[in-house]
C-alpha cells in the first residue's frame, strides 16, 4: 500500500536530483549565495566576534538567503520549461509534492553543512560546545525550512514574478521557525544542554507536521490551474 | 443611512474619549478611572484595541472566504476574501500607527520589538505578501485560488507565532483589555464607551468591506468585458 | 481506416456538462460526450477556440469551472495516469535527458515495470532508434514531436488525446501519426483536436467549440 505511493515519489525525487546533477539550476544558486552571503558578514563583523546572539542570527540569516536563492527552482524549473504538463499527465498532485519535498530537504540539508562548515571556519568565534542539540536543531531547522519554502515555491511557480515574491512570501511564514532555531543554536554555543529545550523540538516537530499537513490539502488547488 | 448613523455613532465615541475627565476614585458615573502607569495616555485604548482587532478580524474574514472559494469556486467570494484583506490592511496600519504613539509616550520610544509590536509587524507583512501575491497573477481564476492558499498557511503558522512571542521577548505592554482572569481596572463607564467604540468601528470596517465588495464587482465585470483573449 | 486485428478494450469514456471559464470568459460550455472502445471523436474550431483547453480538461490536468469528466472501466480499475495518453503543443519533456530517460522516467513514475526493449522498440516505431541516448535538448521540432508520440504511447494508454496531431512532422512521420490512429481505434479511444481540414465523417463524433461557444 505504502509502496504504491512511495515508488513514484521516490521515481520523482530521483528525477530532480539527476535532473540537478546534470544542470546544476539550484546548487550553484545556493553555493554562490552561502560563499557571499559568507564573505560579507566577514568583511562587516569581523571574523573574531564571540557573541553567541549575533553568530546565531547570522549564520540562520545566511541559510535563510540561499535558501531564498535555491529551493524555488524544483517548482520553478517545471513552470519555466513548461514540463509541468508531463508530471501532470504521469502522477497524482501529492505524489508531486512529495517528491519536491524531499528533494528540497536533501538539497537544505546539504546546503546546510555547507554553510555551518564554511562558516566555523571563517567565523573564528563561532564554536558549538554542545553539539548534540547543535545538529537536532540543524536537521529539524532543515527539514521546517525545506517543507515551508516547498509550497510557497508552488506557489509562487504560478505567478508571473518569481524570484522577488518567494522571500516576500517565505519570511512571514519562516519567521517563528527562525526565531525558534537561532533562539537553540545560542544555545548550543553557550552550552544548553537537549533536556533544556524539549520544548524547543516539540514546537518544530509540530510545526513541521502542520505544514506539511496544510501543503498537502492545498496543493491540488495550486498545481491544477 | 448606515452612513450617517456609523458617523454620529463615532463622533460621540471620540468626543467622549477625549473629554471625560479621569479620577483615581470614580465616583460620578462620567468618571473614567485612572490606570496606574497609563493615566491620560490609556484615552488611546478607544481606538487603538478596536483597530489592532479588526486587523486580525479581516485577515481570518479574508482567510474564510479563501476556504470558501476553494470549496465554491465562486469568484463573489475572492471579491470578498481580498476586500476583506484590503480593509484588514488598512486597520492593521492604524494600529501600527496608533501603538506606535503610545509606545512613544508610555516607553519613551515609537518602537521597541515588543511581543505585541512584533505581532503586528508580521501581520502587516503577511497582509503585504498576500498583496505582492495578487498583483503578480493576472488570470483571475489563479489569483484567486493561489492568494486563497497563502492565506491559510499564514493563518495555519499564526498559532505558533502566538506561541514562541512571550517566550522570547519581555513585554511592557498593558495587559490585554478583557484578560483571562476577569480581572479588569476599568468601571463600567470605560467598558460601555470601548464596547461602543468597537461596535462603531466593526460597523465602519463593515461598511468599507461591503463598499469595496460593490467596487471591485463593478471593476471585475467592466474588465470582462473588456478584455481579450487570455488563453492557457 | 485499415483495421487491424486486436481485441477491443472494455472503456468507456464521458464528459457531462464542461465548461471552463477564464477571467470570466467563457472559452466553452456545456460540452457533452460520451465514448466507449472503438469510437473517435474530432473536435473542430478556430484558434483560440478552446480546443487544448478542452483537451487538457479531459486529461484531468485544468479542472472543469463545471462537469465531470469520468473513465469507467469493467476490467481493470484504471486511474487517469494510466489511461490517458496525450500529444500536445504544451506537453514538454525533460530535454536534460536522453528519449529513454525520460520514458523510463515516465513508466516509473507510473509504477509500471518496463523491458528496456519496449522502451527500444517504441522509439523505433517513432524514428527516434538512432536518437536514443542523445540527450533531447539538442532535437528538432519534429524530434520532439516524435518523443512525445513516444512518450504518449509507452503506457499503451486505452484513451489517445491528440492536439494537432501531425505539426512540425514531416511526410513520413504523418504517414506514422495516420497508422498509429487505426491502430488506437482498432483498440481503444481516440480523440483529435486539430484546425486542419479534416474529413468529419471519419469520426463518429464531431465537436465545433465556433459554434458551441
Amino acid at each position: 500500500m505504502i509502496g504504491t505511493f512511495l515508488n513514484p515519489v521516490l521515481a520523482v525525487l530521483r528525477k530532480d536530483l539527476q535532473s540537478e546533477l546534470r544542470t546544476r539550476y539550484a546548487m550553484s544558486a545556493l553555493i554562490m549565495f552561502i560563499v557571499s552571503t559568507i564573505s560579507i558578514i566577514v568583511f562587516a563583523i569581523g571574523g573574531g566576534t564571540s557573541r553567541s546572539d549575533v553568530l546565531a542570527g547570522m549564520l540562520w540569516v545566511v541559510i535563510f538567503f540561499s535558501s531564498m536563492s535555491g529551493l524555488s527552482r524544483t517548482f520553478v524549473s517545471e513552470e519555466e520549461r513548461g514540463t509541468a504538463m508531463t508530471l501532470q499527465l504521469l502522477v497524482p498532485p501529492s505524489v508531486v509534492l512529495f517528491g519536491k519535498l524531499l528533494f528540497n530537504v536533501l538539497l537544505v540539508i546539504g546546503m546546510n553543512i555547507l554553510a555551518v562548515a564554511l562558516y566555523s571556519f571563517l567565523m573564528t568565534g563561532f564554536t558549538v560546545t554542545s553539539p548534540g542539540l547543535f545538529s537536532l536543531t540543524l536537521i529539524l531547522g532543515s527539514g521546517g525550512l525545506a517543507a515551508s519554502s516547498t509550497i510557497i515555491a508552488a506557489i509562487i511557480a504560478k505567478a508571473n514574478t518569481k524570484g522577488p515574491l518567494f522571500p516576500v512570501l517565505a519570511l512571514p511564514i519562516l519567521l517563528p521557525l527562525l526565531v525558534v532555531v537561532i533562539n537553540m543554536t545560542r544555545l548550543s554555543m553557550e552550552g544548553g544542554d537537549i533536556s533544556e529545550s524539549v520544548g524547543e523540538f516539540q514546537f518544530l516537530i509540530a510545526y513541521i507536521i502542520v505544514i506539511i499537513t496544510a501543503s498537502n490539502l492545498l496543493f491540488e488547488y495550486i498545481w491544477r490551474d | 443611512m448606515i452612513r450617517l448613523f456609523l458617523g454620529i455613532w463615532l463622533a460621540i465615541v471620540t468626543l467622549l474619549a477625549f473629554v471625560l475627565p479621569m479620577s483615581a476614585n470614580p465616583s460620578a458615573w462620567y468618571h473614567l478611572p485612572i490606570i496606574p502607569g497609563l493615566e491620560d495616555k490609556a484615552r488611546i485604548l478607544f481606538f487603538h484595541v478596536p483597530t489592532a482587532w479588526l486587523s486580525t478580524v479581516g485577515f481570518i474574514a479574508s482567510m474564510v472566504y479563501g476556504i470558501r472559494y476553494l470549496r465554491k469556486r465562486d469568484p463573489e467570494d475572492d471579491i470578498k476574501s481580498a476586500s476583506a484583506a484590503g480593509v484588514g490592511f488598512l486597520f492593521c496600519i492604524l494600529a501600527t500607527v496608533t501603538g506606535a504613539i503610545w509606545a512613544k509616550f508610555s516607553w519613551g520610544t515609537y518602537w521597541n520589538w515588543d511581543p505585541r509590536q512584533t505581532s503586528i509587524f508580521v501581520l502587516l507583512l503577511i497582509y503585504g505578501a498576500y498583496f505582492a501575491l495578487r498583483s503578480a497573477i493576472d488570470v483571475e481564476e489563479k489569483r484567486a485560488t493561489l492568494s486563497a492558499a497563502y492565506a491559510i498557511i499564514a493563518a495555519v503558522v499564526m498559532p505558533f507565532f502566538m506561541f514562541v512571542m512571550p517566550r522570547i521577548l519581555a513585554s511592557l505592554h498593558p495587559q490585554p483589555v478583557l484578560n483571562v482572569q476577569g480581572k479588569t481596572e476599568m468601571n463600567a463607564t470605560m467598558l460601555v464607551l470601548l464596547i461602543s467604540s468597537f461596535a462603531g468601528f466593526t460597523g465602519l470596517a463593515s461598511w468599507m468591506w461591503n463598499l469595496e465588495v460593490r467596487i471591485q464587482r463593478i471593476v471585475m465585470n467592466s474588465l470582462s468585458g473588456l478584455k481579450g483573449e487570455t488563453r492557457v | 481506416m485499415e483495421m487491424i486485428q486486436e481485441p477491443l478494450l472494455d472503456i468507456r469514456l464521458s464528459g457531462t456538462g464542461l465548461s471552463k471559464v477564464f477571467n470570466r470568459r467563457s472559452i466553452f460550455r456545456d460540452i457533452t460526450f460520451q465514448l466507449s472502445a472503438g469510437q473517435t471523436l474530432l473536435i473542430t474550431g478556430s484558434n483560440g477556440a478552446g480546443k487544448s483547453t478542452l483537451l487538457k480538461v479531459i486529461a484531468g490536468i485544468l479542472t472543469p469551472s463545471s462537469g465531470t469528466v469520468s473513465i469507467m472501466d469493467a476490467d481493470i480499475p484504471q486511474t487517469v495516469y494510466r489511461a490517458i495518453g496525450f500529444v500536445s503543443p504544451y506537453l514538454n519533456l525533460y530535454d536534460e535527458f536522453s528519449p529513454r530517460e525520460n520514458l523510463f522516467f515516465a513508466m516509473s513514475a507510473r509504477s509500471r515495470q518496463v523491458a528496456p526493449d519496449a522502451v527500444d522498440r517504441i522509439l523505433d516505431r517513432v524514428g527516434l532508434g538512432r536518437f536514443k541516448d542523445v540527450p533531447s535538448r539538442v532535437f528538432s521540432s519534429g524530434m520532439k514531436q516524435r518523443l512525445k508520440y513516444a512518450f504518449s504511447l509507452i503506457h499503451e494508454p486505452p484513451i489517445l488525446l491528440l492536439d494537432e496531431p501531425t505539426s512540425n512532422l514531416d511526410e513520413e512521420g504523418k504517414g506514422f501519426v495516420r497508422d498509429l490512429m487505426a491502430r488506437q481505434v482498432a483498440k481503444g479511444i481516440l480523440i483529435v483536436a486539430t484546425n486542419e481540414q479534416t474529413d468529419v465523417s471519419r469520426y463518429d463524433h464531431s465537436i465545433n467549440l465556433d459554434r458551441e461557444g
